[in-house]
């Protein structure tokens, strides 16, 4: 089916970065030298054969924290994307299906949402909650589900007035079918290339807020907090620093390549196979 | 300007006004789902339970919430934010100068990445599939996934350390020449330009492209207009108000951009007295804060529909 | 002498054009396709040339390249395009933007989109002229208002001043003619220029387009799909097939005396004879005394509509766009239930909505749409589209299922090979196809074909029509068919409803439908579809003259 010599190289590029991030944070305990916390050095050792990236602020060897920061950081942006999609893309069909009060009272509601900065809310209402992992992930995955529920709206809403819903509907199919049979199947590869990019924004959102102090707090540290840790070494020209943020600017472009082919392919493929 | 024009600006801006009375509510909601409230986020947990209940008196949280819903609205609309919790000073005079510092960092990177990216979309369009084409949406796929931070900290690396340029925190004080403050933002403006620059870049190039694939720049083309007319006379006309839009949209996009940077260059502004308020958990400033934020927001928005209302020729001149 | 002469009539001699393009098929490396083979042809000062062909013939290609111009990435790779007595391809960029708008013009398909939204009419009208100096502003305007008045456009002293969202579509037609005609072209391209209008509005604007070609002595390539337009206006025909020359001659001997096959079968496309039925004892479905609306009930789209339909016969419903025929179908299906009046099936009143109709009663009224592409799950193999309403009304599964596929299959005359195909995989025509099995794998007592048709190429709906009537014939089902066509109506009608502005204007057999004395609006209708004759056009406008002044 899907022969490797198709995929063009900036999808390859994309697809062996996203897997060997992903090996990092699923094996860190096995991979990294050295333990999360364990003071190996002293501060800001340069980069070396011992210590490949260096130490960090307080002497930690950064290599080491980095796979477990990939960890936490993927941990925690999966788990509010897969929020953010359930409850997003099911809220968006039942609107774009149901119509009515529900769709109009849902969309008003998410419009509202949408009229403040996603930040800005979201340090509102951390200012008020308690720092715990749960409520970053709630946080970050209701504030963003907003968009998934604009974009699988319309798209739902799009498939909707089809001729061949139609068909159905006068054929008397149920819900059920219209919603998964006739609907579902044309939706999923925008949706599938929407993940993707949610996907980014969610690891950006993270570290955005774990850099400003109000996202994981230490002493784990996901790659934005590692960024907090060690941006005091910038003016000293020590770019521990730049080596998380680098981290997290390349795992979003890998995703971002992934789901960029994706996108291409399947609206190429204008509802064939595949 | 007939009336049909004047009754939907009317119209949306009424609608923005109900709007940001909705986010007023919700910025306040917002603050009042916590478990504890302030008396106890003042007081920490050492408090005793008759200072808890003095300060609760003091501060009307014994008040239905609406009620003191409708007495910071009140306030607000007076021009009256509250005091901070934290340190007791009138939040609107704290704001007054961090506001001005604000804007004048947005403003300047404003000014260039505005025009750069229009022109910059001009071109992509103009050598499309060609390299400045390939490179500007390189570049977008770039700047969607860098965070703010990594930009501004290379920026310092660079620019501030090794070859000391610019420094690499901006202080600014009342009374800063002009030049001397413009030197002190370079870099946190050159990070927010990059930050929205590539967006806008993509954003622009895609509103001309749709203009110049119409049947009506072909029917320019097929009377002999040069190039250069058919973008002046007939692609521009209609272009403006998709360009105004996607301006006003990356503007607000700086919003947020905005409050990282000030915290990387440490700039005395709006974002970073917000973050330093929500770790204090200082809710009257987050909330004062939060809501001049939410209404610029809401206003750049209000000012991307306007501006294509009025750019629509159908509504301009009606039947 | 004689020979120097014929050499300086001609206007426009194009050799052995050669047109490709590149195609990106998805899933391969893109590759570059041929449309346009070597084709020829040759243009006097002030004639007229039509060329024709189904969709995919290269016409418009063709037609455009007389400017130098291939749309969306298409290329001229070789041959000679010889204006004037020079080859316009070798004169460069600055060359062709000379030419354009100044020796040739060009008339699009959508003027609604050729006009620039943001400018008024005149500032466009006058553009070109004053762009290559052919007069001065103030002559231009002038001129402009004497083609505008020409066109047999209203208000011609002041209609420039308007914005093109406020003229109606034939009436920028017209608009557009003016604004070629203007600078005074050699030649000027008319790409379609009546397919987007209503039949009544299309003979107006080719009406005007002939006077204002034979007053200005201008010379023209008539593009369209339409044999029986060309015949209207043109001197000569150019067939042309898959971007191959078929057969050029003069336009009598094109229609009257075609010498290639494939002319031949566009010529007779429309004659399918149809005996008419006579209607039987009781009607099965009788729409009665309707009145539907949309909108919550402000914009009433059929008043008080009433009609039959018998068993095993076709009821067509006729009208422009507008008229309310579609809102039939949909009122009849329950989409949208009528405000008033009830449909009756089989002696019983259907529930006015959809929701409340049993299995069996959805069972009997099958639909097909006029965009079969969207009319299909493109998810979906050809296998479950048909076989789905197999499942879903007589619960048919496995074996059985594909057995009454296949036969169904081979009903529409496809083989069993299409069942694992997906419909993005199937030609227009076949599309069509698969729709019409599937309305007939639920065995129902009527169909209804909205617009079936008209987004298909002349001889595709040909097939599509016959293979109707033999369905008909064999399983004795009725069709309620939605047309704006009179010319299929004749081929497949026993009953015709003619409708206008929501009401129906007149209704019966066939027979008396298509008899005199008329009503005006059915007049109208009937005068407006061109007939495939010389001079049909002039006819119908006299007899539309005489009729205005006699009444």
């Amino acid at each position: 089916m899907l022969d490797i010599k198709r995929i063009p190289l900036p999808a390859l590029v994309g697809i062996i970065l996203t897997v060997l991030f992903l090996i990092a944070a699923i094996f860190a305990p096995w991979i990294a030298p050295h333990g999360n916390g364990e003071i190996v050095g002293d501060v800001w050792q340069p980069m070396s054969a011992q210590f490949w990236l260096g130490t960090d602020n307080l002497g930690r060897d950064l290599l080491s924290r980095m796979i477990y920061g990939a960890r936490i950081t993927i941990f925690i942006a999966v788990l509010a994307t897969a929020l953010s999609f359930t409850l997003g893309a099911s809220l968006g069909f039942c609107a774009a299906v149901l119509g009515g009060w529900f769709d109009t009272l849902m969309s008003r509601f998410v419009d509202l949402l949408m009229a403040i900065p996603t930040l800005i809310f979201a340090l509102v209402v951390l200012s008020v909650l308690p720092s715990t992992l749960v409520t970053l992930i709630l946080v970050m995955g209701i504030l963003d589900s907003t968009r998934v529920y604009r974009l699988s709206r319309a798209i739902a809403v799009d498939i909707e007035v089809m001729d061949f819903v139609e068909a159905a509907k006068l054929r008397g199919e149920g819900m059920r079918w219209i919603i998964f049979r006739e609907i579902l199947p044309n939706a999923l590869s925008p949706l599938i290339s929407e993940l993707g990019l949610r996907f980014i924004y969610a690891i950006l959102f993270l570290s955005a807020l774990s850099f400003l102090g109000l996202g994981v707090q230490p002493p784990d540290a996901d790659w934005g907090g590692m960024v907090k840790e060690n941006k005091d070494g910038i003016v000293f020209g020590i770019g521990a620093a730049l080596i998380p943020a680098a981290a997290i600017a390349m795992l979003a472009i890998s995703v971002n390549l992934v789901a960029d082919w994706v996108l291409n392919r399947t609206t190429s493929l204008k509802g064939g196979r595949g | 300007m007939s009336s049909p024009i004047l009754k939907l600006v009317a119209q949306r801006i009424a609608l923005g006004i109900v709007l940001l009375l909705a986010v007023s509510v919700l910025i306040f909601a917002g603050t009042q789902v916590l478990p504890g409230d302030v008396a106890q986020s003042i007081l920490g947990q050492s408090a005793t339970p008759e200072a808890l209940a003095n300060l609760r008196a003091e501060l009307g949280l014994n008040d239905p919430a609406y009620i003191r819903y409708f007495h910071w609205l009140g306030g607000v609309l007076t021009g009256d934010l509250g005091t901070a919790l934290s340190s007791g000073q009138d939040i609107a005079t704290s704001i007054g100068g961090r506001l001005w510092n604000t804007l004048f960092l947005a403003f300047c990177a404003a000014v260039i990445s505005v025009p750069l990216a229009i022109l910059l979309g001009l071109l992509a369009v103009r050598y499309r599939n060609g390299w400045v084409d390939k490179l500007i949406s390189g570049l977008a796929l770039a700047s969607t996934s860098f965070p703010e931070f990594f930009i501004g900290y290379l920026l310092v690396y660079f620019f501030a350390v090794k070859w000391q340029i610019f420094p690499g925190i901006s202080t600014v004080y009342d009374g800063m020449p002009f030049l001397a403050r413009l030197q002190a933002i370079a870099l946190p403006a050159a990070a927010l330009t990059l930050v929205v620059l590539a967006q806008m870049m993509r954003m622009t190039r895609a509103a001309i492209l749709n203009v110049m694939q119409s049947a009506y720049v072909e029917t320019a083309e097929l009377k002999g207009l040069s190039a250069f007319s058919i973008i002046r006379k007939h692609a521009l006309p209609n272009a403006v108000a998709p360009i105004i839009n996607v301006v006003m949209l990356n503007l607000a996009y700086l919003i947020v951009g905005v409050v990282v940077v000030e915290v990387i260059f440490v700039y005395p502004g709006m974002g970073q007295y917000l973050v330093d308020h929500v770790a204090k958990r200082d809710v009257p400033v987050v909330q004062a804060v939060g809501l001049i934020f939410a209404a610029v927001y809401i206003t750049l928005n209000i000012v991307a529909d306007i501006a294509s209302i009025v750019a629509n020729p159908r509504l301009r001149h009606p039947k | 002498m004689a020979d120097q002469q014929r050499k300086s009539d001609v206007l426009l001699d194009i050799r052995n054009l050669r047109i490709e393009a590149t195609v990106y098929p998805p899933g391969e490396p893109p590759k570059d396709i041929v449309i346009v083979h070597d084709v020829s042809l040759t243009l006097k000062k002030g004639k007229v040339l039509g060329l024709i062909g189904e969709s995919g013939a290269g016409k418009s290609t063709i037609g455009l390249s007389a400017m130098g111009y291939g749309r969306g990435g298409v290329r001229i790779t070789g041959g000679e395009v010889i204006l004037n007595g020079r080859d316009i391809l070798k004169g460069g960029k600055q060359g062709l933007r000379k030419l354009r708008g100044h020796e040739v013009c060009y008339v699009a398909q959508s003027a609604a989109a050729a006009f620039n939204p943001a400018h008024r009419l005149m500032e466009q009208v006058v553009e070109a002229t004053l762009l290559h100096g052919r007069a001065t502003r103030a002559e231009a305007e002038k001129r402009a208002i004497k083609l505008f008045r020409a066109l047999s456009l209203p208000d011609p002293e002041h209609i420039g001043e308007r914005f093109p969202h406020q003229v109606s579509g034939g009436q920028l037609q017209r608009v557009m003619t003016a604004m070629a005609l203007c600078s005074e072209p050699d030649l000027i391209v008319f790409d379609e220029p009546t397919t987007a209008l209503d039949v009544t509005t299309q003979i107006d604007v080719l009406a005007a387009i002939k006077v204002a070609i034979q007053e200005t002595g201008v010379a023209a390539l008539y593009i369209t799909h339409d044999l029986a337009v060309v015949a209207q206006v043109s001197d000569e025909i150019m067939v042309l097939r898959h971007g191959r020359l078929v057969e050029w001659g003069g336009t009598r001997q094109i229609i009257k005396e075609p010498r290639q096959e494939y002319t031949n079968a566009l010529v007779s496309v429309h004659e399918i004879d149809h005996q008419e039925k006579k209607p039987g004892a009781a009607p099965f479905l009788s729409v009665k005394n309707v009145t539907a609306a949309y909108g919550g009930g402000d914009v009433k789209v059929l008043k008080n509509v009433s009609v039959d339909i018998f068993p095993g016969q076709t009821l067509a419903v006729v009208g422009e766009s507008g008229s309310g025929k579609s809102t039939l179908a949909r009122a009849v299906t329950g989409l949208l239930p009528p405000q008033q009046g009830t449909v009756t099936f089989d002696g019983r009143p259907l529930a006015n909505r959809l929701a409340d109709r049993p299995k069996e009663d959805l069972r009997q009224l099958q639909m097909i749409y006029q965009m079969a592409d969207v009319a299909m799950n493109p998810r979906q193999t050809v296998g479950t589209i048909i076989g789905r309403p197999l499942e879903f009304y007589f619960g048919m599964r496995g074996r059985e299922r594909d057995a009454r596929v296949a036969e169904l299959l081979d009903k529409i005359e496809m083989g069993k090979g299409f069942i694992d195909r997906y419909p993005a995989e199937l030609s227009g025509g076949q599309k069509q196809r698969v729709c019409i099995a599937r309305s007939l794998a639920a065995k129902p007592k009527l169909i209804i074909c909205d617009e079936v048709t008209s987004a298909l190429d002349p001889l595709v709906a040909n097939g599509i029509l016959k293979l109707l009537l033999e369905l008909q014939a064999e399983e004795n089902v009725a069709y309620l068919f939605i047309t704006h066509d009179l010319a299929t109506v004749k081929s497949i009608a026993d009953s015709i409803a003619v409708m206008y502005r929501g009401e129906v204007v007149r209704y019966g057999p066939k027979s008396e439908v298509l008899k005199p004395p008329f009503d005006a609006y059915t007049d109208l209708l009937l005068s407006s579809v061109p007939e495939m004759e010389i001079g049909w056009l002039e006819k119908a406008i006299k007899g539309r003259r005489m009729e205005s002044a006699g009444n």
